[in-house]
């Protein structure tokens, strides 16, 4: 860590990843691992122009009442003001200054099976003008909880920051417990966290690629998708005896081992998955109707990307190339060189072609892993002393950072940035591109976490 | 001729006691059972409400959907309307920011209806129940019918909970869960 003047630290080059606050300090992290931190002034410091820096100046505002001086945004970010009864005024939602626009209000309770978040669009008949998410429905007080624990207790709270990537989440919350307080995982457990970090990147790359399906009419793909999906689950639970493989990773290690039955279910699964991708992928390719909806639909220019420069398939979509996994890197991915697909159509076509890009990927490097799985110890003991620490893991939809400062065993500072928070604003963005009704299929290529951001 | 023999069973023979046996409310309850069939037509909609989950229970009640699992062949499914809803199926600790909406929904929901907590954080609050942000689970705010536990629960968990529940509100059991045998990809 570095301890810049207020000067300095407003004027930090670099690409923004994340900002938060303690007592004392506001830190901010850039790629691929530089954190910086200036002190607070009477609960104050200096705002900073990346505009990605928005949303985390708001979070630490509603969180710990810290102001970032000189920002233009000041809207709540998860703070609703909600009274005894729970009613809360709605907030302003200007609308352009368009003559003949209207407002729809979608949320917080969606038509689907999703989390909860509301949206407000201005249109201009069918044309979206413009999109503003309010989101702060799910937040839990998630850091808050993980304060006075030990990093082996507060890993269940970290497993639940967002579901659908608990083991990207428990991983980078494991490493920064281990950065902290000096320790090394034994070689097998890093070899099955990765194994189980690839499965989860498969169960939701296929799940997802098959929901944009269906939301272009095209039920039969679903249901391939959807099928490929469980059999990931059901080979995870045989495996780990989890679905989700939830509260397996833990910091200094895993907490069980992978079942003799396992591996054989794993390597089905992915032997089915592969089978059929050719043919499944082809219909992407053959079906004008369905390109139709996907090509040139809610478009993340690459200039918009290199503002933000979001994560995952939603930056490479956009010819941003990180990958937590190559850089900073952490292993065992720093002994295998992996191939990241990068475009810079940007649209909605674009973030599927990365996804499916990314499939075969992952099922070489769980073979690969599976055949070479370390002999040693499953998890070592973490030494109840004082550190501070980072970790990372590339989940499926971009990098999730922890940072943790733990002292004499047990957590007094927590901050969890997941990937999402740089994509809420380009999907606020993408949805002004198109009409109204291709914003499902918009949000879904994007998918960011509302419980990753919420907190 | 029938006629003749009703009339005169009804008026010779002494009226029934004031306190039903256990037969006749037996058969009562089979009757209101049957009533509820035929009103719910054995297709109950839910409509799901996430109130503060972390989405891993949105995952796996999605996954009651696929080719495995088949929620729909036992007749539930899921409606994006309120108005149009039997059940309402809540995920998540009951977050301070989400407590009024899930009211409001519950509130559209014509009666009778059911609430079912699916998950441990809507049982209780789950790990989050300590926090001040969380109400607590879903009976916090509004009275639950049936719980699902599970963090989260498996799709067959979620299938089997609601198929109890719906065996509990009709008069014939359910036909057995078909089974569905995977053919690989």
């Amino acid at each position: 860590m570095i301890l810049l003047s207020p000067e300095d630290w407003a004027a930090t080059q670099g690409k923004f990843i994340a900002l938060w606050t303690d007592a004392d300090y506001a830190y901010a992290l850039y790629q691929p691992q530089q954190l910086v931190a200036v002190a607070l002034q009477d609960g104050t410091y200096p705002a900073l122009p990346h505009p990605g820096a928005n949303w985390y100046q708001r979070l630490a505002h509603d969180l710990n009442g810290h102001t970032a001086q000189g920002a233009t945004d000041t809207r709540p970010a998860i703070e609703h003001h909600r009274g005894p009864d729970f009613a809360a005024p709605w907030p302003d939602f200007p609308a352009p200054d368009v003559e003949g626009v209207h407002q729809i209000a979608v949320g917080p309770i969606h038509a689907g099976i999703i989390e909860p978040g509301h949206f407000r669009f201005s249109l201009l008949g069918e044309e979206v003008l413009k999109l503003e998410a309010r989101l702060g429905y799910a937040h839990k007080g998630t850091l808050a909880l993980m304060r006075g624990k030990s990093p082996r207790l507060a890993a269940r709270y970290a497993a639940r920051i967002s579901g659908d990537a608990t083991v990207a989440h428990s991983l980078a919350f494991a490493q920064a417990a281990e950065s902290a307080l000096d320790t090394t995982p034994p070689a097998r457990a890093v070899y099955l966290r990765a194994i189980m970090a690839e499965l989860e990147r498969l169960a939701n790359h296929t799940s997802d690629i098959g929901a944009i399906a269906a939301d272009a009419g095209f039920a039969f793909l679903d249901a391939r998708f959807a099928l490929a999906r469980e059999y990931i689950c059901a080979a995870a639970a045989t495996a780990f005896g989890h679905r989700l493989m939830m509260d397996i990773i833990i910091p200094g290690g895993v907490a069980g081992d992978i079942e003799p039955a396992g591996t054989e279910a794993i390597r089905d699964a992915l032997a089915a998955l592969e089978s059929e991708l050719p043919s499944l992928t082809r219909v992407f390719e053959d079906y004008a109707s369905l390109q139709d909806r996907l090509i040139g639909t809610g478009i993340i220019s690459p200039e918009l990307a290199a503002a933000y420069h979001p994560g995952g398939y939603t930056g490479r979509a956009s010819g941003q190339p990180h990958d937590a996994r190559i850089e900073p890197g952490y292993p065992p991915y720093l002994d295998h060189p992996i191939h990241t697909p990068v475009q810079t159509e940007g649209d909605v076509a674009a973030r599927l072609r990365i996804r499916l890009e990314e499939i075969p990927e992952s099922i070489h490097l769980i073979r690969h892993w599976l055949h070479n799985l370390p002999t040693d110890a499953l998890a070592y003991q973490l030494p109840p002393t004082t550190g501070m620490g980072l970790g990372v893991a590339e989940s499926f939809r971009g990098p999730v950072w922890h940072w943790l400062h733990i002292e004499n065993g047990a957590i007094t500072t927590a901050f969890i940035a997941d990937a999402s928070a740089l994509h809420w604003p380009l999907l606020e963005h993408a949805a002004t591109t198109g009409i109204i009704a291709d914003f499902p299929l918009i949000n879904k290529s994007i998918n960011a976490s509302y419980s990753g951001v919420d907190l | 001729m029938v006629w003749k023999t009703a009339l005169h069973h009804l008026l010779t023979n002494p009226p029934a006691p004031a306190v039903a046996d256990s037969a006749q409310v037996q058969d009562l309850r089979a009757r209101l059972k049957a009533a509820s069939v035929i009103k719910l037509g054995r297709s109950l909609a839910i409509r799901h409400v996430p109130a503060g989950s972390c989405n891993g229970c949105e995952l796996e009640l999605r996954a009651t959907q696929n080719l495995i699992h088949d929620l729909t062949q036992y007749g539930l499914s899921f409606t994006p309307s309120p108005r149009h809803a039997d059940i309402l199926l809540i995920t998540g600790v009951a977050a301070r920011n989400m407590v009024e909406a899930a009211r409001q929904a519950r509130a559209a929901m014509p009666d009778p209806a059911w609430v079912v907590a699916l998950g441990d954080c809507a049982i209780d609050g789950g790990v989050f129940k300590s926090s001040p942000a969380v109400q607590g689970g879903a009976d916090a705010i509004m009275p639950v019918d049936l719980v699902i536990p599970g963090c989260p629960p498996t799709p067959q968990q979620i299938v089997q909970s609601l198929l109890t529940l719906l065996e509990a509100n009709s008069l014939e059991p359910m036909a057995k869960p078909r089974r569905v045998r995977s053919r690989g990809l």
